[in-house]
């Protein structure tokens, strides 16, 4: 079974973010690279059934960004990832997730995928759009928000989808696209020996005339602008209220929550 | 308590710049080092904040408990050793044919440090089997080298150094567990003390290397052979069968490291415990003294550890805590304690000392790698006694200062810090051990005075200082010279009195290995602060860095450097004060003597 995991590399979400106020883009400058936090969910996700399924399954993961982030694929690859396909090309830049879920597909058809494995949503552009639209464009069924995979083989997959009240069990044919949720599991750490092997492993890079992509793509082929942003209202600073003793703090709390009508 | 976060930018500076990972990459078998060094210290520093630092301050809020000579470790413990032993850290720089991953000793020491940083009480016992593996490896036979060093590295059994008795702890001349020899193996019987991880439930097995007396064996530390005695005595296919003669009698109550258990152990109390002699016969002592260099070095980074992470958190609460307003403002507001000069030393001198630290272990690990493995005879010679002469210094220093560190964060925490909810207080109470253990202070500077230094006539100590001149360079270099005229006439001082009255020659040991540590933690800043310098001036991207690694330096020379002109009056106006006092004299201030 060949498994495609997609992963987003993002900038390191522990960094401050900081916004381009000219293209509306997030700064990358001086900022390092990370795996999108829930795409190592997806790895986790993969590997798990790596383990389950036997040598004959491979982990390839996926992504589509700028050739000069190739390394830090590597921390895919030490987790236990067979080995990596990049999308890169100037062309691509300034996609929004119609355009990038179409190259994405383009590409995916071209390595062939028994099952894609995603994350929900990404730490940066955050929209959760394009594994639906990329499902779509591949004509594969999507089971998103899953946090089990109960069977998969003989060409179908059986999982648990998380819901807000419970889970559903849905069951689709392969080959599928999955996102997955936190529940899963979490992501493992690398061994030392997987860090020694990344170096060693592939790591290809296919551009946009390899996969077929002939359309309008990047900014160019982009149907949605980003207009303008804006950073969210600072909040108030908090009241401290003093007082002698445990039944006086109590009454002016409730008279706070009272002046703003909450009780 | 806020999370450990590793200082991967300046064990990243001090790999490359100072210690020279590019040169070691070079050496047979190192090949793959350089390469790797960057994605091994980013996962060691998420492995050690993700799950050995969570385990920390409840490790040691709980403790170990010990029932009927069972210990059981902390809750989280095991699972934690199971998780580093699985990812393969304890095999970091053991050789591959012993399914180990053959980095080097420099990289190996960067990652000890995260371990202890993160969970000192965790760390001792990876620590220790790197011990165990070492001692195996050096001396053992093929047969033992087979049978015990793969599951030590797997972490399927853990190791122990059982070298300690009631009456012999600095004098391991005073060992008495027996050893009498009986078909093909030894009966061990006798006791010993302190001894780390001597029992626990983190592991199947447990291999203990004892040192103990033959029958016939000469007076003295000439008389000493070393034993591997297993906890579970092993079948010929490699299972585990009866359970040796040894028993966990109990564990202390201690100041600190209260996560890991320190047992007596009684060997041989049921006819004597199986044991296998490992190496020749009385060479025992020898043997282990060979192997101390990495773990003396290894406990000299444990200091620096644990410092660097006192230090961080004292850095985080003065960001966070404010009080007082700024005495050069009108303003009545109180501002956050970074802002007070005087807050701004204590982090300044913890920041100087710990980067000076930090540079002087790598750049002996460094040493440790190119005596073993550079392809020139005389350069690996060069190395070796460069490292001889420094692993007291790293051990004695490092963990002399790093409680001082440890003392000054707490001082910033104020009344806080003396309070355990912070953490600060466990970081007071666990370094302590580390200036006591694996040869106290006072035994460190007698081997660097009375070994390393008398024994070639002090030559390799004119060649590191010499060494050292030729680096008296760039922005503190002046600084660096006057510290090294201090140490060359300090040392020569020293020279000349051991050949007359001994006890004055070593009567102020301790403040001149402080001398030495000072300086050689000097030279390591003045080589960073020309490189920063330079790199400044080139316009380097990282401009910021290099400025704060100049400025420190240059705080580095000023507070810290400075102060070797007193150690040299210390000692050489001193020492002759030391043993004037007769013993009756001491109890003149009080009615009566202390008795
Ligand atoms: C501040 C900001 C606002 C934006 N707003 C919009 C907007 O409103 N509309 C719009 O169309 N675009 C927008 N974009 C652009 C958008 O981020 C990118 O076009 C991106 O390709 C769309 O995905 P996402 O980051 O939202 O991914 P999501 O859909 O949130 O990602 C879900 C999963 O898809 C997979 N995935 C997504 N991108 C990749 C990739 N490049 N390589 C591999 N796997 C991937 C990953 O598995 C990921 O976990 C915005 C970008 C920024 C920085
Ligand atoms: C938590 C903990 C863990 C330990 N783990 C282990 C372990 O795993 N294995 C093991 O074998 N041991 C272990 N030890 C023992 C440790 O190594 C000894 O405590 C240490 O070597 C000091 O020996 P001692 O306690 O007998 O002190 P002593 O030797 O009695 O020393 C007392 C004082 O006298 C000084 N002194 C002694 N001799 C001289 C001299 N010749 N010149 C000048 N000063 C001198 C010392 O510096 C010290 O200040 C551990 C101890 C502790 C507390």
């Amino acid at each position: 079974m060949k498994i495609v995991v997609t992963v987003k590399l993002v900038p390191d979400p522990n960094a401050v973010r900081r916004i381009d106020p000219a293209t509306k883009r997030l700064v990358r400058a001086g900022v390092e690279t990370a795996l999108n936090p829930f795409d190592e969910y997806a790895i986790e996700a993969a590997l798990q059934l790596k383990e389950r399924l036997g040598a004959e399954t491979t982990v390839t993961i996926f992504t589509m960004a700028p050739e000069s982030m190739k390394e830090s694929l590597r921390k895919a690859l030490a987790m236990g990832a067979d080995d990596a396909v990049m999308l890169s090309d100037p062309a691509l830049e300034g996609s929004d997730v119609s355009v990038t879920s179409y190259a994405m597909a383009q590409a995916l058809k071209k390595t062939g995928f028994d099952l894609i494995l995603s994350g929900a949503l990404s730490d940066d552009g955050n929209t959760g759009g394009v594994p639906g639209a990329l499902a779509e464009y591949l004509g594969v069924p999507g089971l998103t928000n899953v946090r089990k995979i109960e069977e998969i083989g003989d060409g179908r997959i059986k999982a648990q989808r998380e819901t807000d009240s419970g889970y559903q069990v849905v069951s689709g044919p392969l080959p599928a696209l999955v996102t997955v949720t936190m529940a899963v599991g979490e992501p493992r750490y690398a061994s030392l020996k997987g860090i020694m092997g990344a170096k060693k492993k592939t790591i290809s890079t296919l551009s946009a005339a390899d996969c077929g992509i002939d359309r309008l793509v990047g900014s160019d082929g982009a149907k949605m602008e980003v207009v303008s942003i804006a950073a969210p209202k600072a909040r108030e600073k908090a009241r401290v209220v003093e007082a002698e003793d445990g039944a006086a703090g109590a009454q002016a709390i409730l008279d706070f929550l009272r002046e703003r009508k909450l009780v | 308590m806020a999370p450990y976060q590793a200082p991967l930018r300046d064990m990243q500076f001090v790999l490359r710049e100072l210690a020279g990972l590019d040169e070691i990459s070079k050496l047979p078998g190192f090949e793959e080092a350089a390469g790797v060094a960057d994605p091994v210290l980013e996962e060691a520093a998420s492995f050690a904040a993700g799950v050995l630092d969570p385990i920390n301050q409840s490790g040691d809020k709980e403790g170990c408990t010990w029932r009927d000579g069972v210990v059981s470790t902390p809750k989280g413990f095991r699972e934690a050793y199971a998780q580093f032993a699985r990812a393969g850290w304890i095999g970091l720089a053991v050789p591959p044919e012993h399914g180990g991953q053959g980095l080097p000793a420099l990289l190996s020491g960067a990652t000890l440090e995260m371990w202890n940083a993160a969970n000192v009480g965790f760390a001792n016992g990876p620590l220790l089997n790197q011990g165990a593996i070492e001692a195996i490896e050096l001396t053992g036979s093929d047969d033992q080298k087979k049978q015990f060093i793969p599951k030590l590295v797997s972490g399927e059994w853990t190791g122990t150094m059982c070298l300690t008795e009631p009456q012999a702890g600095s004098d391991l001349a005073q060992v008495r567990t027996k050893a009498v020899l009986d078909g093909d193996r030894y009966r061990i019987s006798g006791q010993k003390i302190f001894i780390t991880f001597g029992e626990h439930d983190m592991a199947a097995n447990i291999i203990h290397l004892v040192l103990a007396r033959l029958p016939d064996a000469p007076q003295g530390t000439k008389g000493i052979s070393m034993f591997i005695v297993p906890k579970f005595l092993i079948g010929p296919g490699g299972e585990l069968g009866e359970r040796n003669d040894v028993q966990c009698a109990g564990i202390e109550h201690k100041l600190g490291l209260n996560a890991n258990p320190t047992c007596t152990l009684n060997y041989g109390e049921h006819g004597g415990a199986t044991g296998y002699l490992i190496g020749k016969p009385n060479e025992g002592l020898k043997n282990m003294f060979i192997m101390m260099n990495a773990a003396r070095f290894s406990v000299g980074v444990q200091g620096l550890a644990i410092a660097d992470r006192a230090y961080q958190s004292a850095l985080r609460y003065a960001k966070e805590r404010v009080q007082s307003r700024d005495i050069a403002s009108r303003s009545p507001e109180p501002r956050p304690i970074i802002e007070h000069p005087d807050v701004r030393r204590m982090l300044m001198t913890m920041k100087a000392q710990l980067e000076a630290m930090r540079a002087l272990a790598y750049v002996t690990a460094a040493s440790l790698d190119l005596s073993a493995k550079h392809p020139d005879a005389a350069v690996r010679q060069a190395n070796r006694a460069f490292l001889e002469l420094m692993i007291p210094v790293v051990k004695g220093w490092c963990t002399e200062t790093a409680v001082e560190i440890c003392s000054t964060a707490l001082q910033v925490f104020g009344g806080i810090g003396y309070v355990e909810e912070t953490g600060i207080a466990q970081q007071y109470r666990d370094v302590r051990i580390t200036t006591i253990y694996e040869g106290t202070t006072g035994i460190q500077a007698l081997d660097l005075v009375g070994r390393k230094i008398a024994q070639d006539m002090g030559a390799t100590a004119k060649t590191v200082i010499s060494q050292m001149r030729k680096d008296a360079e760039g922005p503190i270099g002046p600084d660096l010279a006057k510290a090294l005229a201090s140490l060359s006439e300090t040392s020569d001082w020293i020279g000349m009195t051991a050949m007359g009255d001994l006890h004055a020659a070593v009567a102020c040991s301790v403040p001149y290995l402080r001398l030495w540590g000072i300086t050689a933690g000097g030279w390591q800043m003045a080589r960073a602060a020309k490189i920063a310098q330079e790199k400044i001036a080139a316009g380097d991207a990282e401009a910021e860095f290099y400025k704060a690694k100049l400025a420190t330096a240059k705080f580095y020379a000023a507070h810290i450097l400075s102060q070797t002109a007193s150690l040299a009056r210390e000692v050489i106006d001193g020492s002759a004060d030391v043993m004037t006092l007769s013993q009756a004299q001491f109890d003149l201030d009080r009615k009566g003597a202390i008795a």
